[in-house]
C-alpha cells in the first residue's frame, strides 16, 4: 500500500489506512485471544482431569482438535496480516487409532502441548498485545469526542469530571488539552500499530514454533528427494546392467566364439577363417561403439576433461539446431553438481529439439558466489513455446534430479513462445 | 620417420609401438603422461606425435592440450590425436591454427592398421586425418540448415566426406573404385557448387572444406 506512491501524500495515506486495518484488526484478535483461549483452556483442563474417569479419553481428542484449529487460525491470520511464518509440526495419528490411542499420543505430541501452554500465554499477554494496537487506534476518538463537547457529560466546568489518560477534565481548555492528547496518540499510533500488531504474532510465534516446523519441513524433503535419487540411480544401474548384458557382452562372446573357429579353420580352410576375422574385427567395432554411447550417457568424457561449460558446447555442436552457449564459470564445480546439470540442460535441449519447432537456442550458464555459490542456468529458444512440467516432457524428471542438490527449475513458456527453463543449483566453485 | 608416443595405458602404447615399428617407424620415444610428452616434443623434436587425449596425471584432456602448446611453439608440427571419443569441439580448436598437419580419429581407427598408418603417414606430410564421425556430425549439421549442400549429388557428398578425412584424390578413387579423373571432377564440381576457391594443394584443399563445413557455428 505504501508502495509505489508517486506523491507524498499518497504514500501518508497509505500509511493511515495500514495502520486502521492493522488496529480494527487488533481488536478482533484481542477479543479472540481473551474468548478463545479462555475458553479452550478451560475445556481442555477440563477434560485432562476427566482422562482418568475414561470420559476424557473420548472427549480430549476434541478439544485438542479444537485447540489446533485455534491455533492454525492464528498461523493464518499471522502470515496474511504481519508475514509471520509460524510453521505447523504436529505428528500425524494413525487412521485407524482408538481413543485411547489417540488420546495418548496427542498428549504425547510436543506441538500439541506447546498448544496448551501457548492458551494461557495468548489470554494473558496475547491479549495486552493485541489491545495495545487497537487502543491506539480507538482511544484518541474519544479525546476527540471529549474536546468537541462531550466534556459537558461529565463535568459543568467547575471540578475534574473525567480522566483522559494523565489530563484531568475539567472543562473546555482541558478538554482541547485531551483532543490534543487524543491527536498525538493518533499520530503515534499511526507509526506503531502494524508493528505492535507484529509483535503480538512474534509472542505467538515464540510459544507456539519449537524451530522444529522448518526442520520437519526440511526433513520432509530430504526424505522424498533421497528416494528420488535412489530410485533413479537404481534404474539407472539396471539399464547400464542391461545394456552391457545385451550389448557389448554379447558381442564379446560372439568374438570368442569366432576366434575359436578360425583357430580350428585357418590351416583347412584359410578363406573361411579370413572371412571370420573379418566379422570378429567388425563385432569389436561395434562393441567399442556400443560402451562408447553407454559411457556418455554415465559420464560424458568431455565433463570430465572440461568440465561443464565445454562439454556443454559440446553438446550443443551435436544438436540439429543452432545452440549459442555463454558459460561464466569460475574453474569446476563439484563433481555430482557438474554432471546433474549437464544432464538437466541435455534433457531439457532435448526437449527443444524434439518439440519446441526453435530456429535458434540460448545457452547461459554463470556462477555467484551469493548465498554460498549458486550455478544459475537459462535454456531459451525461439520456438513455439507451451511446454510445462509434469506433461511427460521430461521436464518434471530434470526438476526430480536437481532436487536432490536443492536445485530449483522454473519454465517460463507462453503459447507463441519464447520457452525460457532456468534453473538454479547451489553450490560452491573450487 | 621418427615418432613420439604418449598413451597412459600400457597394453595400447605397447600394440602401437609394435604396429608402427612393423611399418617401420622408428619410435624417438613412447611416454604415459603429459609433462614427459612435452618434455619429448621440445627435445626430440620428431616428425610426428601420437597423443591420446586423455594422460596423467589429471586425467584430463591433458594430451590435446601439450599437442597445442607444442604446436604454438612449434608452428605446423604435425600432431594425431588419439581418443575414446570425438568432440567436434576438439577437432575445431585442433583445425584453429589453419596450418595443417593435424590429425584426430577414434582409437577404434587402429584396428585397421594399413588405414591407420596412413593417417600417420598423411599427418607427418603436413595433411588432415579427421575421423569419419567427425565429418558426418559436421555434414549432418551441414544439411540440417544450410542449401548449398543440398545440391551436390549422392557422389558428389560421398567424395566430399573422404575429401574432409583428408583423404587424397587418389585414395578416394582406391576407396569409391573409379578412376582418378572422374574424383577430380567431382571435386571440382563440388568447389564451383560450395562456392570455394578450388586449389591444386590437397592439403589446403581440406582445410577450406573443414572450415566451409564448420562455418556458421
Amino acid at each position: 500500500m505504501d508502495t509505489d506512491g508517486d506523491s507524498g501524500e499518497n504514500r501518508a495515506g497509505g500509511r493511515v489506512r495500514t495502520a486502521a486495518i492493522a488496529g480494527v484488526r487488533a481488536l478482533l484478535l484481542a477479543v479472540a485471544a481473551l474468548a478463545g483461549s479462555i475458553v479452550l483452556f478451560v475445556l481442555s483442563v477440563v477434560s485432562i482431569v476427566l482422562v482418568p474417569l475414561g470420559i476424557g479419553i473420548v472427549t480430549t481428542p476434541w478439544v485438542l482438535a479444537a485447540v489446533r484449529g485455534f491455533a492454525d487460525w492464528r498461523r493464518l491470520l499471522a502470515v496474511r496480516w504481519s508475514g509471520v511464518r509460524i510453521p505447523p509440526a504436529y505428528r500425524p495419528v494413525p487412521k485407524g487409532a482408538n481413543p485411547w490411542e489417540r488420546c495418548f499420543r496427542l498428549l504425547g505430541d510436543p506441538a500439541v502441548r506447546r498448544d496448551l501452554l501457548w492458551l494461557p500465554v495468548d489470554m494473558t499477554a496475547g491479549f495486552v498485545t493485541a489491545l495495545l494496537p487497537a487502543a491506539l487506534l480507538f482511544y484518541p476518538f474519544e479525546g476527540f469526542a471529549l474536546a468537541a463537547g462531550l466534556w459537558r457529560v461529565f463535568t459543568d466546568g467547575t471540578h475534574v469530571g473525567w480522566w483522559y489518560g494523565f489530563v484531568p477534565v475539567g472543562g473546555q481548555l482541558s478538554a482541547l488539552a485531551a483532543g490534543a492528547l487524543g491527536a498525538a496518540l493518533l499520530v503515534a499510533g499511526v507509526y506503531t500499530i502494524p508493528f505492535l500488531l507484529r509483535v503480538h504474532f512474534l509472542l505467538a510465534r515464540s510459544v507456539l514454533a519449537s524451530g522444529q516446523g522448518e526442520l520437519a519441513q526440511r526433513v520432509r524433503v530430504l526424505t522424498e528427494t533421497r528416494r528420488d535419487a535412489v530410485d533413479t540411480s537404481a534404474a539407472e544401474l539396471r539399464r547400464i546392467e542391461r545394456d552391457l548384458h545385451d550389448g557389448a557382452q554379447a558381442r564379446l562372446v560372439a568374438m570368442g566364439m569366432d576366434l575359436g573357429t578360425i583357430e580350428a579353420l585357418i590351416e583347412k580352410d584359410p578363406a573361411k577363417a579370413r572371412q571370420l576375422v573379418a566379422q570378429a574385427r567388425r563385432s569389436s567395432a561395434e562393441a567399442l561403439t556400443e560402451l562408447r554411447d553407454l559411457v556418455r550417457g554415465i559420464h560424458p568424457p568431455v565433463l570430465a576433461e572440461r568440465g561443464l561449460g565445454d562439454a556443454v558446447r559440446a553438446l550443443a555442436l551435436r544438436l540439429p539446431i543452432a545452440t549459442e552457449v555463454d558459460a561464466d564459470l569460475p574453474g569446476r564445480l563439484g563433481e555430482p553438481v557438474e554432471a546433474a546439470a549437464y544432464f538437466a540442460v541435455s534433457e531439457v535441449l532435448t526437449n527443444a529439439v524434439k518439440h519446441s519447432g526453435a530456429g535458434r537456442i540460448w545457452v547461459d550458464l554463470h556462477h555467484t558466489p551469493e548465498h554460498g555459490g549458486m550455478l544459475r542456468i537459462a535454456v531459451t529458444d525461439d520456438g513455439g513455446g507451451g511446454a510445462v512440467i509434469g506433461s511427460g516432457s521430461g521436464l518434471s524428471g530434470v526438476e526430480r534430479r536437481l532436487g536432490t542438490f536443492d536445485g530449483v527449475l522454473a519454465v517460463s513458456s507462453p503459447a507463441g513462445g519464447p520457452t525460457m527453463v532456468t534453473m538454479e543449483i547451489p553450490c560452491e566453485s573450487s | 620417420m621418427r615418432v613420439v608416443l604418449a598413451e597412459d595405458l600400457f597394453l595400447l602404447r605397447d600394440g602401437l609401438v609394435r604396429m608402427l615399428e612393423a611399418f617401420d617407424f622408428e619410435i624417438a620415444a613412447a611416454v604415459e603422461s603429459g609433462p614427459e610428452l612435452t618434455r619429448a616434443l621440445a627435445e626430440l623434436r620428431p616428425d610426428v606425435a601420437v597423443v591420446d587425449v586423455r594422460l596423467p596425471p589429471s586425467h584430463t584432456d591433458e594430451g590435446l592440450q601439450c599437442a597445442l602448446a607444442a604446436r604454438r611453439a612449434r608452428p605446423g608440427l604435425p600432431v594425431l590425436v588419439l581418443s575414446q571419443h570425438v568432440e567436434q569441439l576438439y577437432a575445431r580448436e585442433l583445425l584453429a591454427d589453419g596450418t595443417g598437419g593435424v590429425g584426430y580419429l577414434l582409437k577404434d581407427r587402429v584396428f585397421d592398421a594399413e588405414q591407420f598408418i596412413d593417417a600417420v603417414r598423411r599427418v607427418a606430410a603436413g595433411g588432415t586425418a579427421m575421423d569419419p564421425q567427425v565429418i558426418q556430425q559436421l555434414l549432418a549439421r551441414r544439411q540440417g540448415d544450410g542449401r548449398p549442400l543440398g545440391r551436390l549429388t549422392p557422389r558428389e557428398l560421398e567424395v566430399l566426406e573422404l575429401m574432409a578425412q583428408g583423404r587424397s584424390n587418389a585414395a578416394i578413387a582406391g576407396q569409391l573404385v573409379v578412376t582418378e579423373r572422374a574424383i577430380a571432377k567431382h571435386t571440382s564440381n563440388i568447389f564451383q557448387k560450395l562456392g570455394l576457391d578450388v586449389s591444386d594443394d590437397d592439403n589446403r584443399r581440406v582445410l577450406a572444406v573443414l572450415a566451409y563445413l564448420d562455418q556458421g557455428r
